[in-house]
């Protein structure tokens, strides 16, 4: 299991977990597996962290959930995105690209900028 | 509730289960993930180990699980039941909204009956149920001799008696009183440009410290002021407290009066502190009065002069008041009235009984007050069946609506809780208006100073009043939502769909319950209104009574004078020179036809000296009560317009003359039964006075107590405490007074500018008790009748309207319009009859209960039933007559038509 990344992980996890979900119900099993392939393997979200985290945000009312049969015929826990959890995913990505581009910018600098005139 | 998901609701077949919902999910991640591990080779059992090693720790996650679970599911069903109830008021308000006639009438007549209920528990609570406001107020007695016949001197002691009472008893943490003959604007506050009246009490020195008064400012009395002399001043400075109110007026809340003098009466006296606001002399020990001013009380000064104090007793924790009593009777064989005069020992047998403070400044008014509260009550009932009625009504047209909501699974609980949000929604709206209307009745009522109740001044809406208009509202909900939702709620939902609305069997049994409803409420409005009437006739009655005096046009005003002169007699010369001066300016006022003073008017403070008898007659001791006394000049009993046989006082009834009297017709009666009193002598101790006059009756204590002895001395001969002026005049008081000052100024600069009352001012805070009560009963009776009004109106006019077809039928056969007019009126009158039965015997009942508040009147008054029939017969009619016109007006082929 990657370990490396806590930190950064924990910050993003909620963001993560709404994205997973903008294409339909999935069980908690299935974000998992929709988060770790997307990442390219990079995010390996532990179940300690990834269930509570499902039902915060549930009870938050940012996710629904009902049960249902997965593929395999078992009973399962689908959650959706309320059009509450739909908006915040929205001001996430955007707040996350923002913070991205400017920390890209910062490091794709190749001088020091001229001193700003008071 | 759209946002409700849809596993929810089944899971609600079974309820919900936070606990079970998280093993499932966990599980389900578990097989998920073994499945997968399988899939890419692993051994079954060895790829559930590794599931579960992956996992981590199964039970922590569980655990917080059920938490955040648990959590949301209280959370949910919270919002589940606010959204419902948001839901429930939003229906409510757009259907009220639909009907503004109802939701406008039904406003109108909670916020009448919840407003004046919230009032008049206010009243009560202040009054009745809280403690009066002193520290441990409990402990604190009213000590007094039962009740007699000779005002106030038989119910004070003398200060040789208040001392011994206070080192002997041993009930006590302290005993007090204060000067109980003080009258009104008894000082003047000079040194201020013009002279202002003041009325100070003279308080013995303890008694702010044993009611447990703080001073807002300053301090009490010490101990050495406590002796005083006040004024004139011979040893120090004298010493006064200002009440607040007085503090406030005529000071202009000034601080800096603190440790400063002003001056009374023309001398120089420090203000020691001022009273708080909650302190108010008045509202305890003299309703309708007030005290501006406070000065100790001398003993050594007053020890002569007979019974003074009031006493005041603070009770030793613990000690009950039949312990008091029974203490008290150990020390008074004791007591002398005057040190002096050993033969006085014992004379207060039996004469100290303490009574709980509360007891003597609110018990006349227990029952009144219950009765009243009751009332109001009666009013609230009222209202209550009104709703209840006017909600069935609307229940009965609503009946479809409900039955269809039935039929789509709303359940029976949730249509009676729609109906109850109903009537919360109106009695909560109700009931905040109603506080508003009790606010604004409460304000103007504690600001009635002439309103002769005790504690009026800390009369306001408190918290507990507010817990009341709750109680209250939510009893009114309870009373008229449950009913029409019971009703409503039960009906067969098959049957109220088929049923075409009008003459269904649902229609016809609404009808009967309504029918029930008018009659209970006429009867209530009817027990109301007998009461009312017997408290309308009471207070008739006591108007009626024979005052002795004619308080029409006559006017008074208390008159200063200096009669300081070195003996007793330069000083009665000297004083009736000043009064026969003060007389002759006044009577020459144009307009003035009589004029005359005395020291004491009716229906104010009285005092009595000694047990006079009948010269030649022998009498058993105490068979004789003692008189009240009055020291007049020459012209008053002609000004206060008493009736007189015999002859009035003349300026030449000197003090060389012969001692001369007049005696009231009582007084005449008991002494010389029988007998023509005028010339028979009346011995006082060794004194001999003739009587020369027979004067009327004249009230004394109230309109409403019998009569005692009075005797009338002329001021050419005795000593006047002071000097109260009675004009008789055409002219208003208002135009007069300048006039008058002005003469009795050129007399006396120092006169101060007293009020020049109407006589009839005092009568009307005499009767103001009763009056109060009166008109309050009255108001109610009024609300029940148009409460009862509304009734009628509303089962006749919706009985019309259901029974349009019916009536299209009859006059379609040739009925006429008179007919059915006659018959709807009929209806009407047979629900007032009714009605008035049943109501006139829960009167019965209650007259019998409220006969001690009577007065001359029978509970069995028959002027009050039949009235009261008879307003009731004419209101059934008028508002019968209304949907009768329209019932006979009804046009058959429309009416058939549309059915």
């Amino acid at each position: 299991m990657d370990t490396a990344k806590p930190e950064f992980l924990r910050g993003t996890l909620d963001v993560l977990i709404l994205k997973s979900l903008v294409w339909g119900p999935l069980h908690g099993y299935a974000v998992t597996n929709f988060i770790r392939q997307q990442s390219d393997d990079a995010f390996l979200v532990e179940e300690g962290t990834l269930y509570p985290a499902l039902w915060r945000l549930e009870s938050k009312g940012l996710l629904s959930s009902e049960w249902g049969l997965s593929e395999n015929n078992r009973k399962a826990k689908f959650y959706s995105l309320t059009s509450e959890g739909r908006r915040r995913l929205r001001q996430e990505i955007k707040t996350w690209q923002a913070y991205a581009a400017a920390v890209a910018k910062v490091l794709a600098a190749t001088q020091l900028p001229e001193p700003e005139e008071a | 509730m759209s946002n409700t998901p849809f596993w929810r609701r089944y899971a609600r077949f079974i309820g919900p289960d936070p606990a079970a919902d998280v093993k499932d999910e966990l599980g389900f991640h578990l097989d998920a993930k073994t499945d997968d591990l399988i899939r890419q080779g692993w051994q079954p059992e060895a790829a559930r180990k590794e599931a579960e090693q992956q996992f981590g720790d199964l039970r922590a996650v569980e655990r917080m699980g059920q938490r955040i679970g648990q959590r949301t599911e209280r959370r949910r069903r919270l919002s589940d039941y606010a959204n419902d109830l948001l839901h429930d008021a939003r229906y409510t308000l757009r259907t009220l909204g639909r009907d503004p006639g109802f939701a406008a009438v039904s406003l109108l007549i909670l916020t009448l009956a919840i407003g004046a209920n919230v009032a008049v528990f206010s009243v009560v609570n202040t009054i009745l149920l809280r403690p009066l406001p002193f520290p441990r107020a409990n402990e604190l007695v009213w000590i007094a001799p039962p009740p007699s016949e000779c005002g106030w001197s038989c119910a004070t002691y003398s200060a040789d008696a208040y001392e011994e009472f206070r080192a002997a008893s041993r009930a006590y943490q302290d005993v007090t009183g204060y000067e109980a003959f003080t009258t009104p604007e008894n000082f003047r506050l000079t040194g201020l440009g013009e002279p202002v009246p003041a009325t100070g009490i003279e308080v013995i020195g303890n008694f702010f410290q044993v009611l447990g008064v703080q001073p807002a400012m300053g301090r009490l009395f010490t101990a050495e002021e406590a002796r005083g002399p006040v004024i004139p001043n011979s040893t120090g400075t004298p010493v006064a407290l200002l009440a607040n109110a007085y503090w406030k007026r005529q000071f202009h809340s000034d601080r800096a009066v603190v440790g400063k003098a002003i001056e009374l009466n023309g001398a120089p006296v420090t203000v020691v502190g001022v009273l708080p606001e909650s302190f108010d002399y008045g509202a305890v020990f003299a309703p309708g009065a007030r005290a501006d001013l406070f000065v100790p009380l001398s003993l050594d000064t007053e020890r002569m002069w007979g019974n003074i104090v009031t006493l005041i007793g603070r009770l030793k924790p613990g000690v009950s008041v039949a312990q008091a009593l029974d203490d008290a009777n150990r020390v008074t064989p004791d007591m002398y009235f005057n040190l002096k005069y050993p033969q006085s020992k014992g004379r207060y047998k039996g004469d100290l009984v303490p009574v709980p403070l509360k007891d003597y400044v609110t018990g006349k008014l227990r029952r009144s007050l219950i009765a009243l509260w009751l009332a109001v009550g009666t009013i609230l009932l009222i209202a209550g069946v009104n709703l209840s009625n006017l909600l069935l009504a609307r229940s009965a047209a609503r009946a479809k609506e409900f039955a269809t909501r039935g039929a789509l699974g709303a359940s029976r609980g949730r249509i009676i809780r729609q109906l109850l949000m109903e009537s919360l929604l109106l009695s909560g709206a109700g009931a905040v208006l109603g506080l508003g209307l009790a606010f604004a009745v409460i304000r103007w009522l504690a600001h009635q100073g002439s309103l002769a109740l005790p504690l009026l001044n800390s009369l306001r809406i408190d918290s507990q009043a507010v817990g009341w208009t709750v109680l209250v509202a939510l009893l009114t909900a309870m009373i008229f939502g449950l009913l029409p939702g019971l009703r409503m709620a039960s009906g067969n939902l098959q049957e109220l769909l088929k049923d075409s609305g009008a003459g269904a069997g649902l229609g016809r049994k609404h009808e009967r319950i309504r029918a029930a409803l008018v009659i209970s409420e006429i009867a209530l409005a009817c027990v109301l209104l007998v009461s009312a009437g017997l408290l309308l006739r009471s207070f008739a009655k006591v108007l009626e009574v024979d005052l002795g005096f004619e308080p029409d046009h006559a006017s008074s005003m208390n008159v200063e004078y200096d009669e300081s002169a070195p003996t007793d007699e330069a000083r009665l010369l000297k004083r009736t020179a000043i009064f026969q001066e003060v007389l002759a300016r006044v009577s020459a006022i144009p307009g003035v036809q009589a004029a005359g003073i005395s020291d004491y008017l009716p229906l104010g403070p009285n005092r009595s000296w000694d047990t006079p008898v009948p010269k030649g007659k022998v009498f058993v001791p105490g068979e004789l009560a003692e008189p009240l006394v009055y020291v007049v000049t020459p012209g008053f009993i002609r000004a206060m317009g008493i009736g007189l046989q015999g002859r009035d006082f003349t300026w030449a009834d000197g003090p060389k003359s012969e001692r001369v009297i007049i005696i009231n017709a009582s007084m005449a009666r008991r002494f010389w039964p029988g007998e023509d009193p005028v010339g028979k002598i009346l011995m006082r101790g060794d004194e001999q006075d003739r009587v020369v006059g027979v004067v009327d009756d004249v009230h004394e204590e109230s309109l409403e107590s019998s009569l005692g002895a009075q005797v009338y001395y002329p001021c050419t001969q005795q000593g006047p405490s002071r000097a109260q002026l009675v004009v008789r005049s055409s002219l208003p008081p208002s135009v007069l007074a300048p006039t008058l000052l002005r003469a009795l100024r050129e007399l006396n600069p120092n006169q101060s500018a007293s009020e020049f009352r109407p006589v009839q001012t005092i009568v009307d805070r005499a009767v103001s008790p009763r009056r109060f009560f009166m008109l309050l009963v009255a108001a109610f009776a009024g609300l029940g009748l148009l409460l009862a009004t509304l009734g009628i109106y509303g089962v006749i006019s919706y009985s019309v309207t259901r029974q349009r077809p019916e009536i299209g039928v009859r006059m379609a056969l040739g009925a006429t319009a008179g007919r059915v007019q006659r018959q709807v009126l009929g209806n009407t009158l047979r629900l007032a009859l009714a009605g008035i039965v049943i109501g006139t015997l829960i009167a019965f009942i209650v007259a019998r209960a409220i006969a001690s508040l009577l007065f001359a009147t029978s509970p069995w008054d028959f002027p009050s039933y039949l009235g009261m029939a008879l307003a009731l017969l004419v209101v059934a009619v008028v508002s019968g007559y209304v949907p009768a016109r329209r019932a006979s007006s009804i046009n058959p082929m429309e009416a058939l038509r549309n059915n």
